[in-house]
């Protein structure tokens, strides 16, 4: 085990995975020799030459273009995306290309081993255009797998499976986390399933549900709650897709309350779904509705950003509510 | 001195503009309109087989055409597109190749993809979208792909395949394989950001990718000068740093030398190519389309005089490789060929409703089968509704 921050733990994955198979190449805007905007990849180009870590053209449609291709003709591209809020130049190669190729083709090709490594998430000062959470976009995507991790070992094991998946990965990181999440992590090469969630800790008055950088948030609210006699169930989502209903369901049926929360403006957040398919099967076990904490219905701000985040009180007040219902 | 904006500076000293127009590009013609040999040109050293596997390639193409709109036409399936005036672009290109080079199509290369050997039954079967489809009946008519030909499967957005292609072919040359990857667009596609952010990624990635674009004049209805207003697409490829070159498109010797010149400086150099094939598209953009509303019957019919294969069934026919009342019996022979394969079929059952969530994933997600679950259960309720499906669930 050794002390690593988030960074770390990514840039450490990145380095297992290449020296494991050598069609792992890890490329996108400043990725080579200057090891990305926020270091991920490292001394990677060192290590392992520019023609598996380097530089690409500012051209985001290009980047997912050119990952889509080298995944289709079998190497496991890890391309990054400099800033989630970046991402959409891509939108049209990740929703209509990676997602569909194996579909479309009758699974005579595919981009499994293509995974789109991407910061997202407030927390930095950085505005409407540094800060924005979009995988409520990408969930509605038949064909993505979409994973985010709260921390270091996390985004490790995580990072590897998604590398290793047959299926192409959004793979969200929560920035504001990079350097802030430090923790114990196996020096060694393992994986943590796609699509599992995790019941970080087991309570029997209502369901906290978060995922990313926003389980910090959720854990104060929780710990807030338990100083108030209120016994909460806390589970990181881990997954938004697949994501994994029979945990939440199961817990749900024994709470018989939830709240949700995600940093994303909450009109078409991924609470909504998660609250619909709730209610459909938890419907006679639900002692109060279902809530969602979320970003309010606007561009992320900067001045006012400490209003905007579903913060750990927000939380706690939805938390009480649900349970006072 | 450091060079950090990667320009030439040769200095001038009063303000003076580089011309948009500046860069005209010359157009390789090999084969005269009587079927001989431009003097001065250089005849490509063609086999025998070779020329005439080119040759039934193109008349499979224009007979397949012609049957299949108009079972289009008929009701029979729900939609088609032609080559008509590019067979000998696609063909040529297609045979400069080597079989195990990729191919990454638009949606109207059907003469390359007959050429690389996809069957009449494969042609079937995807137009009819049945159970035997390569593609699972997934896509619309003309969505070809086969992995086993090296020939990536048809995507409707378009230029999409222009960054794939120099991922494609990165991951080739990473590889260690000597081989290229041909990418084909029309030059409406190259409007699309796709194409700048593909041809400048091959370019500085020095991926060994041919990008073929078919500037057949139109895009739907909207012309070529509607569509940019420099000179054609060739000369976007000095833009940038890559070699560039112009044929005439319905001159299948110049598209065949002008690729295989690309293939082979590709590899040697391991740099992308950008071609440009002149030609015209003389049918309908598709069965959904009709040209009458936006070009002139004069203007089609001085093209139809530009008929690609028959400019080189007259070269054939000169060098007595192809007998005259032979090739009219054979292509008699090849429209009831695709008349009984379509016959075929059209009776060949739809894929089994498995399917619709088979290849989303890997493997199915929990969560799709459990819609699918429901889906049966409802079917079974309504099975009148859906007799696709209905009569072969278990």
């Amino acid at each position: 085990m050794a002390k690593m921050n988030m960074l770390q733990a990514i840039n450490n994955a990145l380095d297992l995975a290449m020296a494991k198979d050598d069609g792992v190449v890890c490329f996108g805007e400043d990725v080579g020799h200057f090891g990305g905007v926020f270091r991920a990849t490292s001394k990677l180009q060192e290590k392992y030459g520019k023609a598996r870590c380097f530089n690409t053209p500012l051209t985001e449609q290009g980047i997912a273009g050119f990952a889509n291709g080298m995944a289709a003709q079998g190497m496991k591209p890890v391309a990054e995306i400099q800033f989630a809020d970046y991402i959409f130049p891509a939108f049209d190669q990740i929703v209509n290309e990676t997602a569909k190729f194996r579909y479309r083709s009758g699974d005579q090709f595919n981009v499994g081993g293509l995974v789109f490594r991407t910061p997202y998430g407030g927390g930095i000062a950085g505005g409407h255009y540094h800060s924005q959470s979009p995988e409520a976009y990408f969930a509605h995507t038949p064909g993505l797998k979409i994973v985010v991790p709260r921390d270091p070992a996390q985004a490790k094991g995580l990072l590897l499976a998604s590398i290793n998946c047959p299926d192409p990965v959004i793979f969200f990181e929560p920035k504001k986390l990079y350097r802030a999440s430090v923790g114990e992590v196996s020096e060694e090469y393992y994986e943590i399933p796609i699509g599992k969630a995790e019941v970080m800790q087991t309570g029997s008055q209502v369901t906290v549900l978060a995922w990313g950088a926003q389980m910090e948030t959720v854990q104060k609210a929780v710990d807030m709650a338990a100083e108030h006699g209120i016994s909460c169930e806390l589970i990181d989502l881990r997954s938004i897709l697949p994501w994994d209903v029979d945990t939440v369901v199961a817990s749900v049926k024994k709470t018989g309350r939830l709240v949700i929360n995600h940093e994303a403006p909450l009109t078409g957040g991924f609470a909504g779904e998660i609250a619909a398919t709730i209610q459909k099967e938890c419907f006679l076990h639900l002692e109060s509705p279902i809530l969602r904490v979320c970003g309010l219905d606007i561009p992320y701000p900067l001045a006012l950003e400490k209003e905007y985040v579903p913060d750990h009180l927000k939380t706690f007040e939805a938390i009480k509510a649900s349970v006072n219902f | 001195m450091t060079n950090p904006n990667n320009a030439t500076i040769s200095t001038i000293h009063l303000a003076e503009f580089t011309s948009g127009h500046a860069l005209q590009i010359p157009t390789l013609r090999v084969l005269a309109d009587d079927g001989t040999v431009f003097p001065g040109a250089q005849e490509p050293e063609l086999s025998k087989e070779t020329a005439l596997r080119m040759y039934q390639s193109m008349t499979f193409i224009r007979v397949l055409d012609e049957r299949m709109l108009a079972a289009q036409r008929q009701g029979r399936i729900s939609f088609y597109m032609q080559c008509l005036g590019e067979e000998a672009a696609t063909v040529g290109s297609a045979a400069a190749l080597h079989d195990e080079d990729m191919i990454m199509a638009q949606y109207r290369e059907q003469g390359a993809l007959r050429y690389r050997g996809f069957s009449l039954e494969q042609f079937m079967n995807q137009l009819f979208s049945n159970e035997k489809d390569l593609g699972k009946g997934r896509q619309m008519p003309v969505h070809y792909g086969s992995r086993d030909i090296h020939y990536m499967t048809i995507s409707s957005p378009l230029g999409t395949q222009i960054p794939q292609a120099a991922g494609y072919a990165y991951a080739q040359k990473l590889r260690g394989k000597s081989n290229v990857t041909i990418c084909y667009f029309g030059e409406g596609a190259a409007s699309e950001g796709d194409f700048h952010a593909g041809l400048n990624m091959a370019a500085v990635h020095q991926a060994p990718v041919l990008f073929f674009c078919r500037n057949n004049g139109y895009a739907i209805s909207t012309p070529a000068n509607e569509q940019f207003k420099g000179d054609g697409i060739a000369c976007r490829g000095v833009g940038y740093g890559m070699k560039a070159i112009r044929v005439d498109g319905a001159d299948i010797l110049a598209v065949y030398q002008a690729t295989k010149l690309a293939r082979d400086y590709a590899i040697a150099n391991n740099e992308p190519v950008l071609l440009e094939s002149i030609a015209y598209r003389l049918g309908a953009h598709s069965s959904s389309d009709d040209p009458s509303g936006y070009r002139s019957k004069e203007e089609e019919e001085l093209w139809r005089k530009n008929d690609p294969v028959a400019r080189f069934r007259l070269w054939l026919l000169n060098k007595g490789w192809l007998d005259d009342a032979a090739d009219k019996a054979q292509i008699e022979g090849l429209r009831q060929e695709i008349l009984d394969a379509l016959k075929v079929a059209e009776k060949i059952a739809k894929p089994g409703i498995e399917h619709l969530i088979s290849d989303v994933y890997a493997e199915p997600i929990p969560e799709l089968e459990r819609q699918l679950t429901e889906l049966k259960e409802h079917i079974r309720k309504y099975p009148e509704a859906y007799p696709i499906t209905a009569g072969r669930m278990l």
